[in-house]
């Protein structure tokens, strides 16, 4: 897919650097993505944080369980003690001397006034340049709603601010989150700094998401190569495009798939299902048979853990052009019988405890778009569906979380005409479309069994788009 | 009645260093200096000692500058210590960091400290070279002339060859002008060690060290620095096949000692906290590992004709025999391989009935050791060699492996320049 984007392999060729250089033109640079085998970090992350952490020891022993080697800026000299209790290989960062680095990690959730950004400053002023191409900058702090103070929280969710700035300025692929914690979910950071700090969240940029206590309580560390063990995973629309790179995904990390698509797509459907070992289940989810025959299939296999809505379409028009049929049959397939199949699932107890709904909403859901109003109308409405569904699927032990691709290589978009396809890949912090492994890397995150401190997310993948933002 | 007290169990608490680089690789640039004050920082850093007064650092380091005749103090003053902690230096060829921790321990066993640091560096990529002797001579006498005119005349002896000869040092004994890796074939040959044999025991040693860096077992005994976070003489892909193409290094037409079995030319530091247990205690520090003793040999390798590594074949014995310990009586054998056939050597002379009864007076053979307890996180052949440092790594190392083991017992063995072997033995 990545051969489609032409000028990302041009303007990374020495020639085309050099052209696009001298006329100032976008200068991508190609996204390093998480391979199975390959070391999932860049190169030592550089921890820092403010004075009155308690999380430091959760910090430790996530980066332990990563393999991860780490840096410490000297006004962090508690990391230092941390990092021997957790058998985490550490030293201190110095400024031009330590090399390159391939992650910031810096633990903001002590932050209650403006003395104490400081230490944030001086974290990063110290640090950034030592950050390598393809790095990735995590920043944790305490969700505002928990803060202590007014000042606590205005300045917590001040950071927001400061991290997609950064993911503004350094540009180089480099990849910037806000993780804001909730009280218990300390121990249940580890999923989420795996992605986040490695290529796994490679076009995911500019990103805030709130990590609790888990529906189901701290699970055991899976194998990282193979965290969807175990675990049985319905994909919708998953004979081509997004849909097929998730399911390539989930089966990759051992899960066994089954692969949803409509009647017309069945003899690609069934190949695929077989290279990957799942089933397949040729279905249009708007037929009035769906939801029943979904629920049969999920009981048939001892419930879903995970079932992903990502089948999607577009009938773009203006309002005005816009006919009956083209706006009902998108709040259909989008929304309507996502929304309808999900509420039966969990009705029929069929989504197995620490279980996982995830929506494929759209950056047109959030910024909106010329000729699609029914299109974003279905999206949006997507995520007003994660927050109403998130905590009472809760109860059962299942999070609900929607991600919103922007602009992505696939056969949608390659429709699109050049000049709007062109701005559509270039107008984001990364100058690049992302590809469908992007969206799929950040479902399984969503997906991984010890996320479930993670509900009614809505994460974009869109490498820090300027749309919507 | 002295009031000096038994001898003290001496704790070792755990040891930092950075990692070791093939020469003129990442440290092309830095000191001796430089270097030790990393490790010791980083020690400093990983056991909070910001301030302490401790009883001594010693240390050292083989090839020495002249301006680093207190090298080790320099570097005390350069990190978080406090102060007023005394240092000095120690030298004794690649037996400095082992000796240095010997001489930290008696102290302590002895009562006179309750608390020290032992270590070593070394740079092969910033030796000292000295200015051509000739220009030297003629320096000193201009310098010793009482009119400029006998200044003038002085100098007027220098010529420009003098400038373009300068002397750099020679890994090679002084007495035999042999280089080490030489002396190390003629112990080969006569010992009849295969070429074959050694590079199994190179290629052990890389995948050994891969293996204790991939587990996170090296992740407390070595500190990123200079963006290195691994040995870069490491390679993890090795295998017999890659290394048995290599041409022989110091016999071109029958030697077996090739680069992949003798160790590189490497720059590195080491220091390891030795402690009472008193004072252990009353700083929280878990004891990994204690430092029972050391022994000091030496061989005479120039008149006699003994191997110049051989030295630890006859450290052993006498140690063990103080101790009542026999060859056997341990769970660890880590054994510094300057070059795999000096392994090999110490090893099979250790089971030769004749050897044995011949040179080292013993009536039976020490006999074999279990190899699959030899230097199971790999070795020097694996991490590189910089002198001094080697002894802090591998008692660092030993101790925690025992710690890791819930107990036990280590044996170190390092061989010296000068026919020269310090060993040791680790327990808890
Ligand atoms: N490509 C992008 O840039 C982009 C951006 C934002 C959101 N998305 C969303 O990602 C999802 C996948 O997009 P894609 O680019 O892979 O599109 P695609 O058209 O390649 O794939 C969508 C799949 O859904 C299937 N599908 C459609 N209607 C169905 C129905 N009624 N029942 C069962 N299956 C049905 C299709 O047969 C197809 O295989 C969609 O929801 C889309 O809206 C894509």
């Amino acid at each position: 897919m990545a051969s489609q984007d032409q000028y990302l392999s041009f303007s990374s060729s020495g020639f085309g650097k050099w052209l696009t250089g001298t006329l100032g033109l976008p200068q991508p640079i190609p996204l390093v993505r998480y391979r199975p085998g390959k070391p999932e970090l860049r190169g030592p992350v550089v921890v820092g944080a403010a004075p009155g952490s308690k999380i430091e020891d959760f910090l430790a022993s996530a980066l332990r369980a990563m393999g991860a080697v780490t840096l410490y800026h000297p006004d962090s000299a508690d990391w230092r003690l941390a990092a021997g209790r957790h058998e985490v290989m550490t030293g201190r960062f110095v400024p031009e001397d330590s090399g390159r680095t391939g992650a910031l990690l810096f633990d903001a959730t002590a932050i209650a006034d403006t003395e104490g950004l400081k230490a944030l400053y001086a974290f990063f002023h110290d640090t950034i340049r030592s950050l390598a191409t393809n790095g990735r900058i995590v920043v944790i702090g305490t969700a505002p709603e928990d803060a202590d103070s007014i000042e606590a929280a205005a300045i917590q969710r001040g950071l927001e601010g400061f991290t997609r700035s950064l993911g503004k300025e350094v540009r180089r692929a480099v990849a910037v989150q806000l993780v804001w914690l909730k009280p218990g979910g300390e121990a249940s950071l580890d999923s989420t700094l795996r992605f986040f700090l490695s290529g796994r969240s490679a076009y995911v940029s500019g990103q805030t998401v709130r990590v609790g206590v888990p529906v189901t309580g701290v699970v055991d560390r899976p194998d990282p190569a193979r965290s969807q063990a175990g675990r049985t995973v319905l994909i919708t629309g998953a004979s081509r495009g997004i849909g097929l790179s998730i399911a390539e995904t989930f089966a990759r990390d051992g899960a066994q798939v089954v692969l949803l698509d409509i009647p017309p797509a069945a003899s690609e459907l069934a190949k695929h299902a077989e290279r990957l070992g799942g089933a397949a289940l040729a279905l249009d989810i708007t037929s009035p048979d769906a939801q029943d025959a979904i629920a049969a299939d999920a009981a048939g296999r001892g419930g879903y853990d995970v079932v992903v809505h990502n089948a999607g379409i577009t009938r773009d028009k203006t309002i005005a052009k816009m006919s009956a049929s083209q706006w009902d049959s998108v709040l259909d397939v989008n929304f309507a019988a996502p929304l309808h199949i999900t509420e039966k699932l969990l009705v029929a107890k069929a989504i197995r405890p620490n279980g996982r709904v995830v929506f494929v909403s759209s950056l047109s859901g959030i910024a909106g778009n010329l000729g699609q109003s029914n299109y974003a109308l279905s999206k949006a409405a997507l995520i007003g569906a994660v927050g109403k569904l998130a905590p009472l699927a809760a109860t059962e032990g299942v999070t609900v979380n929607a991600v919103a691709p922007g602009f992505i290589e696939t056969q949608m978009t390659a429709a699109i005409p050049f000049a709007i396809r062109e701005a559509g890949r270039r107008m984001n912090s990364m100058s690049q479309g992302g590809l469908p492994v992007d969206v799929a890397e950040t479902i399984a995150w969503f997906a991984h069994p010890g996320s479930g401190g993670i509900n009614g997310a809505v994460v974009r993948v869109c490498g820090q788009s300027l749309l919507g933002a | 009645m002295s009031s000096a007290p038994l001898p003290r169990r001496v704790a070792i608490l755990g040891g930092s260093r950075i990692p070791f680089a093939r020469s003129n690789t990442a440290y092309a640039e830095l000191s001796n200096q430089d270097m030790l004050t990393a490790a010791l920082q980083a020690l400093v850093d990983k056991f909070n000692l910001h301030g302490e007064r401790l009883g001594e650092v010693a240390a050292g380091a083989v090839l020495k500058h002249s301006r680093d005749i207190a090298l080790t103090r320099e570097s005390v003053l350069s990190t978080t210590l406090s102060h007023d902690t005394p240092a000095y230096d120690v030298q004794q060829a690649c037996g400095t960091g082992l000796e240095a921790a010997i001489l930290v321990a008696n102290k302590i066993a002895l009562g006179q400290i309750d608390v020290g640091i032992a270590g070593g560096v070394d740079t092969a990529s910033d030796a000292p070279v000295a200015v051509n002797e000739g220009f030297r001579r003629a320096l000193m006498r201009a310098n010793r002339g009482k009119s400029t005119g006998q200044k003038l005349a002085a100098l007027s002896k220098v010529r420009p060859g003098m400038l373009l000869k300068p002397e750099l040092p020679r890994n090679a004994e002084a007495r035999t002008g042999l280089s080490m890796g030489e002396h190390c074939e003629l112990m080969a040959k006569r010992w009849e060690i295969s070429r074959e044999s050694q590079d199994e025991l190179a290629v052990a040693s890389h995948h050994n060290l891969a293996a204790a860096y991939d587990s996170g077992f090296l992740n407390d005994l070595v500190v990123p620095y200079k963006g290195l976070t691994r040995d870069n003489n490491l390679r993890p892909d090795s295998t017999l096949e890659k290394v048995a193409k290599l041409k022989p290094a110091y016999d071109r037409a029958g030697g077996t000692l090739t680069a992949a079995n003798s160790t590189p030319l490497t720059d590195g530091a080491s220091v390891v906290l030795l402690a009472s247990e008193e004072w252990a205690r009353a700083h929280d520090l878990p004891v990994l590992a204690y430092l029972r003793t050391g022994e000091t040999a030496a061989v005479d390798f120039v008149d006699g004709d003994e191997g110049l590594l051989m030295a630890p074949v006859h450290a052993v014995p006498r140690m063990l025999e103080k101790l009542g310990l026999t060859l056997q009586d341990f769970d660890f054998y880590e054994i510094h391989e300057a070059f795999a056939a000096q392994v090999l050597c110490t090893l099979k002379a250790w089971e030769d009935p004749v050897y044995s009864r011949e040179r080292l007076k013993l009536d039976v053979p020490l006999g074999s050791i279990d190899r699959t307890k030899l230097n199971i996180h790999g070795g020097s052949l694996a991490a590189g060699h910089p002198f001094a440092a080697t002894g802090g790594r591998i008692l660092a190392t030993l101790a925690k492996m025992i710690d890791r083991n819930g107990g036990g017992r280590g044996l170190i063995s390092i061989c010296a320049a000068g026919g020269q072997g310090v060993v040791a033995v680790v327990e808890k």
